[in-house]
């Protein structure tokens, strides 16, 4: 009983302190979580970049700290790494205009359509793929694009055949995988639409084709760019459904994978590529002011 | 706030920075002096443990075949449990070797002498691997597995690199490495090739006995004319490529389904797709091939060496050699192994002692400036530039 009687108070007189102070009380508060973002995540950033700058020993590939820019000039000077680097944006935009025209009659399904009742198990139903392991998915393709699997045997009847290992399996694959992602935020989007106004624009004469247009569109627009940061971004970063279904595919997660065991510095240099497209990316979509809805 | 947030980022990154440059270490470019390290002189108790990188096959304890197994021997006998990594790329090997988590590595020759140059690898006492006596002669203190006469690993097997083809599809069937690179055309799509830059020596080889104006005699030593020949064969091959393999069961499902009918392999992957009734079968064709010489080395910071010397005595015992070799399609290290093997001529079909067959064989080494084929007045193109062109081929 004895010893608790300082403890309480100075417990008593730390919380009086706090309580006169709340920027110490804030900057206490803040410096788990900053700690964590500042070492963590920017660290491993700046880490990230400062390697990009050394370079290897040509024969045992150990990293040598030298300063030097090589890495970037070969980078923006090698032919190959270009073509990969459009061929890996063009592939995440693909993918994310795939998963937004797909996913938008499924929300808006999900979202309008649908009794109350039966919303939130069909969301739950969205979700369901995404418990399962992302590899399990990726190879479940792999033998469904397989030569004779069962694309091939569905599309038989009306003479096609499926497309086989490559660029288009990529793009088909990452769609599926990364669909929720984009299902998701344009849900939201849509439940939040007040139905007066779809009311009001039928009442203006405007027909289906126009009320999309001109009033669902523009206001479900930051729920589609929402969405797309995540189909974009995981798209770009992807190498392991390329390695399974892509054939001899490559995209810039597939160069750093394969340059990460030899070169590490080139390795991070390229890494920056994907960085600096997602920041472009971000800031592009900023400009429709979905960042600021979320 | 924003102030000090900038101030603290400022001082992680600054602290980053003083922590990875104070790591630097001096490297040897050029020329090749393997870092000062020691040999173990006597072997202590054992650890209870051990960590191995080894190639697909290597180190089986039953759990993908029951009747597969040559660990839980070991491990009953030694009381060292066996953790592997599977690795697929020498270069996988390398780099898995410097994070100094494991203790010891199947290393073919083309990793190998990186890893004794880097000082991952440490020298072996051979003396305590008492059945080091029985390995060929041939495999002895060799150039990729040893420096200046010191032993840096014990040798394992050998084998070739073949050409598999689905007996269906491809007919009749393939004796030349042509099937894949001159009238690869014929399966288009339906190629396959192996996934790293070492592959570029198969293209090499090839030349060297269809274009001998080239001059090639060795395809791990090429100068940049050889070299671009080699490349500009394998972008052409490209276009026929349907995937290129590095995990080797991605192989076997490939040849499984058809989606690849014709391309590079090894023995195991044969038998493999073989067993899961895969129409496939196996040629070393006429031009002879590129293949590897393995050798089990010991990392210089093996937190469990004395199992790793255990393992590497168990791994060349007649028994476990003669079943990884029979596993796996190579030819023995061992030479009192031919006699243990369940099929009774197969150190004859691997020519486990035929030292002019192997002559034919070009086993895997990492290219470097120095030409390895003796020549002095050229420099050859080394293994960082087969990398970046390994890299612009697959496009």
């Amino acid at each position: 009983m004895t010893n608790t009687v300082p403890t309480a108070g100075f417990v008593r007189r730390f919380a009086g302190t706090l309580h006169r102070r709340p920027r110490l009380q804030l900057s206490l508060l803040l410096s788990a979580p900053l700690a964590w973002l500042v070492l963590a995540y920017l660290g491993s950033l700046a880490a990230l970049f400062t390697s990009a700058f050394w370079t290897t020993d040509s024969f045992t590939s150990s990293v040598v700290k030298i300063w030097n820019t090589d890495n970037f000039t070969a980078l923006f000077t090698t032919d190959v790494y270009r073509q990969v680097a459009l061929r890996s944006i063009g592939v995440a935009l693909v993918v994310t205009v795939l998963c937004a025209v797909i996913a938008f009659p499924v929300a808006f399904y999900t979202a309008r359509i649908a009794r109350p009742r039966w919303r939130p198990l069909l969301v739950v139903a969205i979700l369901t793929p995404l418990w399962a392991s992302y590899l399990v998915k990726a190879y479940a393709w792999r033998l469904m694009l397989a030569e004779g699997g069962l694309l091939d045997w569905l599309l038989a009847p009306l003479g096609l055949t499926g497309p086989g290992y490559g660029l288009t399996a990529t793009v088909l694959v990452l769609t599926y995988l990364w669909l929720p992602y984009m299902i998701l935020p344009i849900h939201a989007g849509l439940e939040q639409l007040p139905a007066s106004l779809l009311d009001a624009s039928a009442d203006l004469g405007a027909r289906t084709g126009r009320t999309f247009r001109l009033v669902v569109l523009p206001m479900i627009l930051p729920s589609i760019a929402a969405g797309s940061i995540f189909t974009f971004s995981l798209s770009l970063g992807d190498y392991i459904a390329v390695q399974i279904v892509g054939g001899k595919t490559q995209l810039i997660g597939n160069l750093i994978y394969s340059n990460i065991t030899l070169d590490l510095p080139l390795a991070a240099a390229l890494g920056t590529v994907p960085v600096v497209i997602i920041v472009f990316y971000l800031l592009a979509v900023r400009r429709t002011g979905a960042l600021s809805s979320l | 706030m924003s102030r000090s947030l900038k101030a603290a980022t400022a001082v992680g990154v600054l602290l980053l920075a003083t922590a990875c440059g104070s790591s630097g270490t001096p490297s040897s470019a050029g020329g090749f002096n393997p870092p000062d390290l020691e040999a173990q002189k006597k072997l202590g108790k054992t650890e209870g443990k051990v960590n191995l990188i080894a190639w697909a096959g290597y180190v089986e304890d039953g759990s993908n075949d029951p009747k597969v197994d040559w660990v839980s021997d070991f491990e009953k006998q030694t009381g060292c449990q066996v953790s592997t990594k599977t690795a697929a790329t020498s270069d996988e090997m390398v780099s898995l070797m410097k994070s100094g988590q494991y203790d010891a590595v199947s290393a073919s020759g083309d990793a190998s002498l990186r890893l004794i140059a880097s000082g991952d690898a440490a020298p072996v006492n051979t003396k305590l691997v008492p059945n080091y006596k029985d390995v060929f002669a041939g495999l002895k203190n060799q150039d990729w597995n040893s420096v200046d006469g010191v032993p840096y690993g014990i040798p394992h097997g050998r084998g070739a690199n073949l050409l598999m083809y689905n007996t269906k599809k491809v007919t009749p069937a393939p004796d030349s490495w042509s099937a894949v690179f001159d009238k690869a055309s014929a399966h288009k799509g339906k190629v396959t090739a192996y996934d790293s830059p070492i592959y570029i020596a198969d293209a090499a080889l090839y030349l060297m006995k269809t274009k001998p104006s080239l001059g090639i005699k060795n395809p791990y030593a090429l100068d940049q004319k050889q070299f671009d020949a080699a490349v500009q064969l394998l972008k052409e091959q490209n276009a026929n490529i349907g995937e290129y393999w590095g995990d080797y069961l991605k192989e076997i499902s490939a040849f499984k389904s058809g989606n690849s009918v014709v391309g590079t392999a090894w023995q195991v992957i044969v038998n493999a797709a073989q067993a899961e009734k895969a129409p496939v079968k196996a040629v070393l064709p006429k031009e002879g091939a590129t293949g590897w010489s393995d050798t089990w080395m010991i990392s210089a910071k093996a937190k469990h060496p004395n199992c790793a010397y255990k393992w590497m005595d168990w791994i060349i015992s007649p028994k476990a050699n003669a079943q990884v070799a029979e596993y796996f399609g190579e030819a023995p290290s061992n030479a009192k192994s031919c006699a243990l093997t369940s099929v009774k001529d197969h150190c004859a079909t691997y020519h486990a002692a035929d030292e002019p067959y192997w002559k034919k064989v070009h086993f895997w080494t990492t290219p470097v400036p120095q030409c390895l084929d003796g020549r002095k007045d050229t420099k050859c193109v080394p293994y960082s530039k087969w990398v970046q062109a390994w890299t612009e081929i697959k496009g």
